[in-house]
């Protein structure tokens, strides 16, 4: 009975012990001897095996003029809300309106010939399937602050 | 035999000795519970739960959309745009659907592979159906005449003052799929 008790409380001390030492790392590492290397990025100075609370999102205005672009070759904004617009292999609801079957009835942009082209440059019949997903290159306008301060300007073709 | 049928006649032409208004309370009440439990039974079948015992997959669908998830807290239930309100044509909506308690017995679309088979027939009859009693299901809540353009978007602006106003179009004509996801929408007008 006495060797269990001795054998327990032995285990209790080394756990305590442990117990102490992850919370003496976690301390270190906040302290300063960062993982990230002290660097700020988009995420902050999170360390990189914290996941860092989400940003709220941001508002979308309803229907706008499209913000000029940036820089040559942007894929142009989207000035209006698309909560809802579905884009799967049975409906493209971008392409609705902005085809080029549908653009001068709905009044919309209609999107570059350059989404009829396979990437060697062959024209097709239809929207090419690498251009078929619109979200991966435009994106919602909204007029927000800059994730980071930096001091980059738009050519002067575009100023 | 022919003694108890006569009697039974006797019965029912001789007036009776219960007096009138016992009998027409009677009638009274039981016009009440009948009334009563038919409309619950009616109620009980436009719930989410009762739609969903086949169409599960497109109640799931409707949670991400602006009827069921909302700044404001409102929203719509299957049966808000599925099934008319006004009474009468609520009974023929209802008597039309017992079709589908044959669809239920058979298991046309008791799979998610049978529903997607499937889909397109199905949301090309609901488009028909709206499109004939001009989005009924759509104007008991969003009425035209109450619309303030000044909050609109522009482009909303321009298709409800001119096709919608006019009367050449109807809300389903150009909102489809707001609360679920589309069928292959390839030969559908303005797709």
């Amino acid at each position: 009975m006495q060797k269990l008790i001795a054998v327990l409380l032995m285990t209790g001390v080394i756990a305590v012990a442990q117990g102490q030492d992850t919370s003496d790392q976690a301390d270190a590492v906040e302290a300063g001897s960062t993982s990230n290397g002290g660097q700020a990025s988009l995420r902050g100075l999170t360390q990189l095996d914290v996941t860092k609370k989400a940003d709220s999102f941001k508002r979308i205005p309803k229907d706008r003029s499209p913000y000029v672009s940036d820089y040559v070759y942007q894929p142009p904004l989207i000035p209006h809300r698309i909560r809802g617009y579905e884009i799967s292999t049975n409906a493209n609801k971008c392409l609705s309106c902005h085809s080029f079957r549908n653009a001068r009835d709905a009044g919309a942009t209609k999107i570059s010939v350059t989404h009829y082209g396979t990437r060697e440059g062959q024209v097709l019949s239809d929207v090419s399937p690498r251009r078929y997903f619109c979200l991966q290159c435009h994106v919602t306008q909204s007029d927000t602050a800059l994730l980071i301060e930096n001091d980059f300007k738009r050519v002067d073709s575009l100023r | 035999m022919k003694q108890l049928i006569k009697l039974f006649w006797k019965k029912l032409s001789s007036p009776s000795r219960a007096a009138a208004g016992l009998i027409l309370g009677m009638g009274f009440t039981g016009g009440i519970l009948f009334w009563g439990a038919f409309n619950t039974g009616m109620e009980a079948t436009n719930t989410e739960a009762f739609c969903s015992a086949c169409h599960a997959p497109i109640v799931a669908e409707v949670r991400e959309t602006i009827h069921y998830s909302n700044r404001s807290g409102v929203r719509a239930i299957c049966s808000d745009c599925h099934v008319p309100h006004p009474w009468t044509d609520k009974i023929v909506r209802k008597v039309q659907a017992s079709k589908e308690l044959v669809a239920y017995a058979m298991g046309t679309i008791n799979t998610t592979e049978k529903f997607r088979e499937r889909r397109g027939y199905l949301a090309n009859r609901e488009w028909q159906r709206m499109k004939e009693n001009d989005s009924q299901e759509c104007r008991n809540c969003h009425n035209f005449d109450y619309m303030d353009f000044s909050e609109q978007g522009r482009r909303s602006v321009v298709q409800h003052s001119t096709a919608l106003a006019s009367g050449e179009k109807t809300c389903v004509d150009c909102h489809k799929g707001i609360s679920h996801r589309l069928p292959d929408m390839h030969g559908v007008e303005g797709w």
